[in-house]
C-alpha cells in the first residue's frame, strides 16, 4: 500500500450509521441554507425591520453552520487533506460567528422586548383617545341641543311661550319623564307649580319657599341632584313599586327692571328665583351625566335672559301707553289753555270798552265840576275824585296793555315815521302835565338824528338822543333824566317788575301802579332793545335810558307789488315832453292809435310791429315800453323775460307795460310773473294813459288800470 | 255823446249850418252804435300837430280791414279751413275795430271769433257776411262824416270838439 495524505476518520466506517448521519447532515445543511433565504425573502417583503446587521450576522452564522454540515458530508469517507482543512476553517469561522452572535443577542433581546412594551403603551393611548373622542362628541351634541333650545326659547317674547317651549325642548332632548317649573307667588313666600310638561293643567300645588332643599338649590348656580321624595319632585302619584328616576333641580333667576343697572349684571341677593325640576324616567337606571347637568344650567340661564327680555318689552309697552295717555292729556290741557286765553281776550276786549266808558264819564264830568263854583271842601273832594279816577284809568289801560304784551298778542307795526315829530309830540304832551306839577321839561335832539325811521314806537318818554349809525340801521338812545328824589340802588332791580311799589320816579303819576316801567320794558324787549335805570342814590335824581335799533326809511318800495287802484290826483302830470317810448303792436291800426295817443301827451314814440324789430330798436333811451301781449303766435311774456335778461340793472330797464284786450286773472298773473310793471286794457283813453304814465314814472310800481 | 262846444258868433251862417249838420250826424252815429267812446278819444288826439290824425287812422283801418276780410274769405273758401289763420285774422280785425271805436264791427268780430273757436264753418261764413255788412255800413258813414268835415273846414268853420 502506498502512504497517502488522506486522513482517516476516527471511527471505522459503519455502513448503516454512516448512512443515517450522511442523510441527516445533508438535510441539516439544506435547512441551514434555506433559513436565511426565507429570512431574506420575508424581510424584503416587510418594509420595516430595524436590525439588518443582526440579520446579516445571523445569516452568516447559519450559512457557516450549514457549510460545516455540508462539508461534513465529505468526511464520512476518505477525504483529502484539503477537505479537512476546509472543514476546520469552516468550523472555526462558525465558532467565531456563533459566539459573536450569542454575545450580540444579549444586547438585542431586551430591546426587542421593550418594543413590545411600547406597543402596549400605544394601544392604551389609543384607547384613551377613543374615549376622549366619545366625550367630545357627546359634548358637541349637547352644545347643539343647547343652541337649538336657545333658539326656540329666544324666538319669542311672550313669557308663557318661552317657559312652555323650554320645558318641551328639555323634555325632548334629555328624554325626561317630567319637567316642571315652580314660580314664586306674589307674596314671595311660596313656590307655585306653574308649568309642567306632561300634565296639561297643573293643579295649584304650592310649597313654602324656605324648604332646605329649595334653599340649597337657590344658593348655587349649578344644577343639583335632589331626592325624588322632596315635595318639589313629588308631582305625580307614583305607581306602585316603580323606582323613581333621578331628579335634578336648578334655579332660574327672574330679573326685574329695577334690578338693572347700566353696566352691571345684577348680583343682588334680593333676587327672585324660579325652580326648574327635571325627572329622569323611572326604572330606566339612567343617571344624570355631567354634560346633561351642564346643559340644564345653560338652559336655565337662557330662560332667565329670555324672560328678562320679555319683561323689558312689557315694560316699554306700558311706558309707551303711559306716554300716549300723557300726550292726550297735555293736548287737552293745551286746548283748554288756548280756550282760556281766547276767553280772556274776549273778556278784555269787552271790558276794555265797558270799563273805559264809565271812567271817561267820571273823569269828564269831574273836570267839568271842577270848573264850577265850589266850596273849598267840595273842591278838595272833587280833586280827590279826579285824582283817583285818573289813577284808575291809568291802571285799566296799563293792565290791558300789559296783558296783551304778555301773551304776545301785541304786534309792532312796521312803518315809516318821522322821529323828530314824534319826539316833539311827546314833549308837547308832557309839558302841560309837568307844568301843573311845577316841573320843567326840555327836549334835546341830536343834530344827526335821522328824520325818518322805520319801526313803530308806541310809547316812550321824552328825550335826549345820541344815535349811533351803521349800514341800514342806527341805534337810538333815549334818556330821561330827572333831578328828583332818586332811587336807592338796591331798589333798581325791582323797578321793572310788575306792581312793585316804588317812590317818585319819572312815571306818569307819582305813586303809580308800578306797571308803567314794566310796560316800557316789555315794549323795549319787543323791539329787541335794552332799557335800564341809573341812579346815584336818594336825592340825586335818576335817569331812565333805553336803546333800540331802528332802520332807515327808504324812499321807494321796489320789491313790493301793491295793487294801487286809486291814483293820487296831485301827482298827475299833464304832459310828458320828450319822454322816449317804444310801442310794439302787430296791429297797424291800434299801433297808430297808441302812437297818436302818446304823441298827444308829448312823448317821443317809436313803433315796432315785430319782436325782432323790437329787440333791434330797444335801447336804454326808451323809458317806457308798451307791448301788446295778445299778439298771436308771439309770446309777449317771453319777450318780457328776454328784456329782463337784457337789462339786468333796474334803473337801466325801461318800464314794461302790457297792452291787452282781456284783463282776466290769468293774464294779470302772467304779467306779474314775467316782471311787467303794468297792465292796461285796450282801448285806452287819453286820461287813462296820462294817469298811467304819471304813476309809472313816479313809482315804477306795478299797478293795474282798467 | 261827446260834449260839443259851439264857436262864437264870428262864424259864418253857412259854416254854422254845416257845423250843426255835422254835430247831428255824429250824434246819430253814436246813437246807432256805429261808433263808441273810443272814437271820441281819437278825435281828442287831433290837434295842431296832428290835424288829420283821425282821417289817417281811419283810412289805415279801411285798408287793413279790407285786406283782412279778403284773407278771411279766401281762408273760408278752402276745402279744409285753417281755423288758426281765421282766428288770427279775426283777432286782428277785432283789435283794429276796437282801436277805432267802430262798435258794431267789433261786436260782429267777437261773434265771428266764437264761431271760429268752435270750428263751425257755417257759422264762420255767416259771421263773415255780418262783418262785411257792418263794415261797409260804417265805412259809408265815416266817409260821409269826413266829407262833412271837409266841407265845414272849406267853409272856414272850426270843427266841433
Amino acid at each position: 500500500m502506498e502512504a497517502c495524505n488522506c486522513i482517516e476518520p476516527q471511527w471505522p466506517a459503519d455502513e448503516l450509521l454512516m448512512k443515517y448521519q450522511y442523510i441527516s447532515d445533508f438535510f441539516i445543511a439544506l435547512a441551514y441554507f434555506s433559513i436565511p433565504l426565507e429570512l431574506i425573502y420575508f424581510v424584503k417583503k416587510s418594509a420595516v425591520f430595524p436590525y439588518r446587521w443582526v440579520l446579516v450576522q445571523f445569516g452568516a452564522f447559519i450559512v457557516l453552520c450549514g457549510a460545516t454540515h455540508l462539508i461534513n458530508l465529505w468526511t464520512f469517507s476518505m477525504h483529502s487533506r484539503t477537505v479537512a482543512i476546509v472543514m476546520t476553517t469552516a468550523k472555526v469561522l462558525t465558532a467565531v460567528v456563533s459566539c459573536a452572535t450569542a454575545l450580540m443577542l444579549v444586547h438585542i433581546i431586551p430591546d426587542l422586548l421593550s418594543v413590545k412594551t411600547r406597543e402596549l403603551f400605544l394601544k392604551n393611548k389609543a384607547a384613551e383617545l377613543d374615549r376622549e373622542m366619545g366625550l367630545i362628541r357627546t359634548q358637541e351634541e349637547t352644545g347643539r341641543h343647547v343652541r337649538m333650545l336657545t333658539h326656540e326659547i329666544r324666538s319669542t317674547l311672550d313669557r308663557h311661550t318661552i317657559l312652555k317651549t323650554t320645558l318641551v325642548e328639555l323634555g325632548r332632548t334629555l328624554a325626561l319623564e317630567e319637567c316642571a317649573l315652580w314660580m314664586p307667588t306674589r307674596t314671595g313666600l311660596e313656590l307655585q307649580l306653574s308649568y309642567t310638561l306632561r300634565q296639561q293643567n297643573p293643579v295649584g300645588y304650592t310649597v313654602p319657599i324656605h324648604l332646605p332643599v329649595i334653599n340649597q338649590v337657590f344658593s348655587s348656580n349649578r344644577a343639583l341632584k335632589i331626592s325624588p321624595n322632596s315635595p318639589v319632585a313629588r308631582m305625580r302619584p307614583l305607581a306602585g313599586k316603580h323606582m323613581p328616576g333621578e331628579v335634578v333641580a336648578v334655579r332660574v333667576p327672574l330679573l326685574h327692571l329695577s334690578n338693572f343697572q347700566i353696566n352691571d349684571w345684577p348680583e343682588l341677593s334680593t333676587k327672585r328665583y324660579a325652580l326648574m325640576v327635571l325627572m329622569l324616567p323611572s326604572d330606566s337606571a339612567r343617571q344624570w351625566h355631567v354634560h346633561e347637568l351642564e346643559l340644564v344650567e345653560v338652559v336655565a340661564d337662557q330662560v332667565a335672559v329670555a324672560l328678562s327680555h320679555a319683561a323689558i318689552l312689557e315694560e316699554s309697552m306700558r311706558a309707551r301707553d303711559l306716554l300716549m295717555e300723557q300726550n292726550i292729556a297735555l293736548d287737552l290741557a293745551r286746548r283748554e289753555a288756548e280756550t282760556a286765553i281766547r276767553a280772556r281776550n274776549d273778556f278784555l276786549a269787552v271790558m276794555n270798552h265797558e270799563m273805559r266808558t264809565p271812567m271817561h264819564a267820571i273823569i269828564a264830568l269831574s273836570s267839568l265840576l271842577q270848573e264850577t263854583e265850589l266850596t273849598p271842601e267840595q273842591r278838595l273832594m272833587v280833586e280827590t275824585i279826579l285824582k283817583s279816577s285818573h289813577l284808575l284809568a291809568t291802571l285799566i289801560n296799563d293792565v290791558l296793555d300789559l296783558s296783551r304784551l304778555e301773551d304776545g298778542s301785541l304786534q309792532l307795526e312796521i312803518a315809516t315815521f318821522n322821529l323828530h315829530s314824534v319826539f316833539r309830540e311827546v314833549h308837547n304832551l308832557i309839558k302841560p302835565v309837568a307844568s301843573v306839577k311845577k316841573l320843567s321839561v326840555s327836549l334835546n335832539l341830536a343834530a344827526d338824528l335821522p328824520v325818518q325811521a322805520v319801526e313803530s314806537l308806541r310809547d316812550f318818554r321824552a328825550p335826549e338822543f345820541f344815535p349811533v349809525q351803521s349800514d341800514n340801521h342806527f341805534y337810538l338812545r333815549v334818556q330821561v333824566k330827572d333831578s328828583g328824589s332818586g332811587i336807592n340802588p338796591q331798589d333798581i332791580p325791582k323797578l321793572f317788575t310788575k306792581f312793585a311799589q316804588t317812590h317818585s320816579l319819572a312815571t306818569r303819576n307819582s305813586g303809580g301802579s308800578g306797571l308803567g316801567l314794566a310796560i316800557c320794558k316789555r315794549f323795549v324787549n319787543l323791539m329787541e332793545g335794552h332799557i335800564w335805570i341809573e341812579s346815584e342814590g336818594p336825592g340825586k335824581g335818576c335817569t331812565a335810558i333805553f336803546i333800540v335799533k331802528l332802520g332807515f326809511a327808504e324812499r321807494s318800495n321796489e320789491s313790493k307789488l301793491p295793487f294801487v287802484t286809486k291814483v293820487q290826483a296831485n301827482h298827475v302830470q299833464t304832459n310828458f315832453p320828450g319822454l322816449k317810448v317804444l310801442v310794439m303792436d302787430d296791429n297797424g291800426v291800434s299801433r297808430s292809435v297808441t302812437k297818436g295817443l302818446l304823441g298827444h301827451l308829448g312823448c317821443d314814440v317809436t313803433t315796432v310791429s315785430s319782436i325782432d324789430e323790437f329787440l333791434h330798436v330797444i335801447s336804454q333811451e326808451h323809458k317806457v315800453v308798451f307791448m301788446d301781449v295778445c299778439m298771436p303766435g308771439i309770446d309777449g311774456y317771453e319777450l318780457a323775460v328776454r328784456i329782463h335778461e337784457k337789462f339786468t340793472k333796474r334803473h337801466e330797464r325801461p318800464v314794461l307795460v302790457a297792452l291787452t284786450g282781456n284783463i282776466d286773472k290769468m293774464t294779470k298773473e302772467n304779467c306779474m310773473r314775467v316782471g311787467m310793471d303794468g297792465v292796461i286794457l285796450k282801448p285806452v283813453s287819453v286820461d287813462k294813459m296820462r294817469s298811467v304814465l304819471s304813476e309809472l314814472l313816479e313809482h315804477r310800481v306795478l299797478f293795474e288800470a282798467m | 255823446m261827446s260834449a260839443v262846444k259851439l264857436e262864437s258868433e264870428t262864424m259864418a251862417d253857412g259854416a254854422s249850418q254845416l257845423q250843426k249838420q255835422l254835430v247831428d250826424y255824429t250824434a246819430s252815429l253814436f246813437d246807432e252804435a256805429f261808433l263808441d267812446e273810443q272814437f271820441n278819444q281819437l278825435q281828442q288826439l287831433q290837434d295842431e300837430n296832428n290835424p288829420d290824425f283821425v282821417v289817417e287812422v281811419v283810412s289805415l283801418f279801411f285798408k287793413d280791414s279790407e285786406r283782412l276780410v279778403d284773407e278771411l274769405t279766401k281762408a273760408l273758401d278752402q276745402q279744409t279751413v285753417d281755423f288758426k289763420l281765421v282766428d288770427k285774422n279775426v283777432h286782428q280785425l277785432k283789435g283794429s275795430s276796437s282801436s277805432i271805436g267802430v262798435q258794431r264791427v267789433q261786436r260782429a268780430c267777437i261773434a265771428f271769433r266764437d264761431c271760429s273757436e268752435e270750428q263751425n264753418v257755417e257759422g264762420c261764413l255767416k259771421s263773415l257776411q255780418h262783418v262785411k255788412h257792418e263794415y261797409s255800413l260804417v265805412k259809408n258813414k265815416l266817409e260821409t262824416l269826413f266829407k262833412l268835415q271837409r266841407q265845414l273846414l272849406a267853409a272856414g268853420g272850426p270843427l266841433p270838439r
